[in-house]
């Protein structure tokens, strides 16, 4: 989780009307906000598919633009995976595959 | 009546996983349901029979759950195939009968768009209805049918309420729309994924009102079950227990069919001569029979728990708490089911693998399945420590057989964590797929659901692994029967036969990891199933009926046999492919005789290193 800040800071970027957006790979326990992006970028990292397959598939289990999410739960080892709030379902998955869910966090 | 009104219909029921669908199915057809197989492939198929009120027969096919045509497992794509009328000797359904729950509407609408697409008839049943009346959620009915342009009835499956209305509804809609044309049925890109969620959300939003008491229990619970502490001490209490239920509940009903079966035996070799008929129905067929269902209670408890965590939603849970730890190894988050189910017998274990959706993710799980130590293990572990390991306490409080015992569990499990991992590695490089569940919310099991899918399983199990033991069990009755011993033999007559040909041109190979004869003798009866070699050690050694008399045996080995020989025969029974029925099953599963190669080469391999490693290590420490 150590290298988490850093992505942190280079993919967080501070809209000053809008709020903070981030990837949902790298939001912590109770981060909740609204998907405002869901990518096909590569990001270097395997997924075991394809990207645009991994993005049709995100889109499927309900990860679309609109969508609100809350991360509720996170694993004991590396905090992974995470169990999100969607909407009105619970959805489980890694945070490597969480990469390309921009999400625009709820002001405080 | 007319003529339509009496040839029977065909209606698909396809919904999102844990909607209800095996609830309502089974409201829908009571026992009247057959479970086999589909051609060629071996997810389960689920057919039932109804009599709608006007007489008609309908016949109902329970499909697996998804969540879009765009199948990604082997279950999925047969309820694509099926949806769309693509599945060898099978016809398309008149109609298809959407089961959504109705407290968790968002993706199920998604899905129905998707099925309107391939323009066969629908009928939409919201089920749940009872949790959504209580939740308050409010859903418009008629506007919601208007829009999806499918008539909808209202069910509760496990109350059997709401079942007449859909049959009556089934029964109009496909007379109705007896002549309808499938169309043409396309994947959907990213694009048209993201326009049906739109189309979904705003008949959410137009017809469905959320719930005024919505379900808070869910979340509060996970707050415990998922906790990163207590979630995985709470896991680990409930595979303690289910172990525990497995290994000592079973036992007095494991006697009792074992006393049974030899009951029988002996019975009939009262009303048959001695001879050859009546030494194929008792050692061959008894025998082979006795042999398989003596694992029945375990399964059936394991199955229960199984079956009991599914249903209330717990096994979700379990999944995603094991998962970074099953990915270390490069395994999937949900081969956790499979190889917990191992622990009893690596054949449910290989076909509970098709709930995964990739197929070298489920390849690599079966492949490293039968590495998880099987009951059937147990009987030769006991005996061989019994003999070889004395019985000290060390530490003041740890039997030191009950160490070796654990000792043989660890390395089981260790070893599959480790292969899957060099399999992942070098095998097949790169990353699982991804990992993606819904954690579904939690719900009371139903009894009468609960009590027929242990029915369905057992059967199942029963059928399957009886179908391939039987035979082979036949196969090594005749390897160790024939020839017969030579007038005026002295050695056991299993010597003179087959089996004792083959035990004694293999031992060179054997004898640099401390095999004996005798040993690699048992080996080759052995191979039908590894509790068998116990039987066969009994038989070359000549103390009669070893599994009435295993104290004479465990004694008679502790004479012979050293230390090291004994590790040695322990550390190959981690790994040795020693049960012909696991191969049979990942043949069939895989439809293909690569993979039962490919896992018999790796495991004996691996046996046979552990056990010279074992060997040779003991020798050189000085217990040769
Ligand atoms: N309260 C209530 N519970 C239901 C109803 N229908 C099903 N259940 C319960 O919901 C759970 C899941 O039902 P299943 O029938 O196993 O769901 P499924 O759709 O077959 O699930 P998959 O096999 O994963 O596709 C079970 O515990 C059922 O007892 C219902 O109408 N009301």
């Amino acid at each position: 989780m150590n290298n988490l800040s850093i992505d942190r800071v280079e993919i967080a970027e501070s809209i000053p009307e809008v709020g903070i957006t981030l990837r949902l790979s790298d939001a912590s326990v109770g981060d909740r906000g609204v998907i405002i992006d869901v990518r096909a970028d590569d990001d270097g990292k395997d997924h075991g598919v394809d990207i645009e397959e991994l993005q049709r598939r995100l889109l499927e289990f309900g990860f679309v633009e609109g969508a609100r999410v809350e991360v509720i739960h996170e694993g004991a080892i590396g905090h992974d995976p995470i169990a999100v709030r969607l909407d009105d379902m619970r959805v489980a998955l890694r945070r490597r595959d969480a990469g390309d869910v921009i999400i625009l966090l709820d002001r405080p | 009546m007319s003529d339509v009104a009496l040839s029977p219909a065909r209606v698909a029921l396809v919904g999102n996983p844990n909607s209800g669908k095996t609830a309502l199915f089974n409201a829908l057809t009571g026992s009247r349901q057959k479970v086999a197989n589909y051609a060629g492939v071996t997810v389960e198929r689920k057919e039932g029979t109804v009599t709608a009120a006007s007489g008609r027969t309908i016949h109902v096919l329970d499909l697996p759950g998804t969540y879009s045509l765009r199948a990604r497992s082997p279950d999925e794509a047969v309820t694509r195939d099926a949806v769309l009328g693509q599945l060898a000797g099978e016809t398309p359904p008149d109609a298809i009968v959407c089961v959504a729950d109705a407290t968790n509407l968002r993706l199920v609408l998604r899905l129905i768009l998707e099925l309107k697409q391939v323009g066969r008839p629908l009928v939409l049943a919201l089920n749940m209805f009872d949790i959504a009346q209580r939740q308050g959620l409010r859903i418009d009915l008629e506007g919601l049918a208007r829009d999806i342009g499918a008539p909808i009835v209202t069910t509760v499956a496990t109350r059997k309420r709401g079942i007449e209305e859909l049959v009556a509804q089934i029964d109009a809609t496909t007379l109705e729309a007896a002549a309808t044309v499938a169309r043409e049925w396309r994947a959907p890109d990213a694009g048209e994924i993201r326009d049906a969620h739109r189309e979904a959300q705003r008949l959410m939003k137009a017809h469905v009102r959320p719930p005024e008491r919505p379900d808070t229990l869910t979340g509060k619970v996970d707050g415990v079950l998922l906790h990163p502490v207590w979630g995985l001490a709470i896991l680990l209490a409930i595979l303690l227990l289910m172990f525990q239920a497995v290994f000592t509940w079973a036992t007095p009903l494991m006697d009792l069919i074992d006393a049974g079966m030899t009951g029988l035996g002996g019975l009939v070799a009262l009303a048959i001569p001695e001879g050859l008929v009546r030494s194929l129905i008792v050692d061959g067929i008894i025998a082979g029979v006795g042999s398989v269902l003596v694992f029945l209670p375990q399964i059936l408890i394991l199955f229960l728990f199984i079956i009991m965590l599914e249903d209330s939603g717990y096994m979700a849970r379990a999944a995603f708490l094991m998962d970074k730890i099953m990915g270390g190894a490069g395994l999937h988050g949900r081969a956790f089911i499979p190889l917990l189910s191992s622990f009893a017998c690596a054949i449910p274990g290989v076909m509970s693998t098709r709930v995964i959706d990739s197929k070298r993710d489920r390849l690599t799980t079966i492949l490293v399945a039968p590495l998880m130590t099987c009951s059937a293990r147990i009987p030769v572990y006991t005996l061989i420590i019994g003999a070889v390991i004395p019985a000290k306490v060390v530490g003041g409080v740890f039997s030191l057989q009950g160490l070796v015992m654990f000792g043989l569990y660890a390395a089981g499990i260790l070893s599959a964590l480790g292969v899957s991992f060099v399999i992942r590695r070098f095998l097949w490089r790169g990353m699982s797929e991804p990992f993606m569940m819904e954690l579904p919310t939690y719900k009371k099991p139903d009894p009468t659901n609960v009590a027929r899918s242990l029915l369905q399983r057992g059967q199942i199990f029963m059928s399957r692994a009886g179908r391939i033991i039987l035979p082979l069990m036949v196969l090594v009755w005749f390897l160790s029967t024939f020839p017969y011993p030579p007038a005026g033999a002295t050695g056991p007559a299993i010597d003179y036969s087959f089996a004792g040909t083959i035990g004694h041109f293999i031992q060179p190979l054997l004898a640099p990891i401390g095999f004996n004869w005798q040993m690699s003798v048992a080996l080759v009866p052995g191979m039908a199933a590894r509790e068998v070699a116990v039987a066969a050690l009994g038989t070359v050694y000549a103390v009669g009926d070893a599994e009435t008399n295993t104290g004479g045996l465990s004694a008679r080995l502790a004479e012979q046999w050293s230390l090291a020989s004994g590790l040695s025969f322990l550390a190959w029974y981690v790994f040795a492919p020693q049960c012909v029925a696991t191969l049979g099953v990942v043949k069939r599963e895989t439809n293909s005789w690569l993979w039962p190669t490919v896992m018999f080469v790796y495991m004996i391999t691996l046996a046979y290193i552990a056990a010279l490693i074992v060997y040779q290590l003991t020798v050189a420490l000085g217990g040769g």
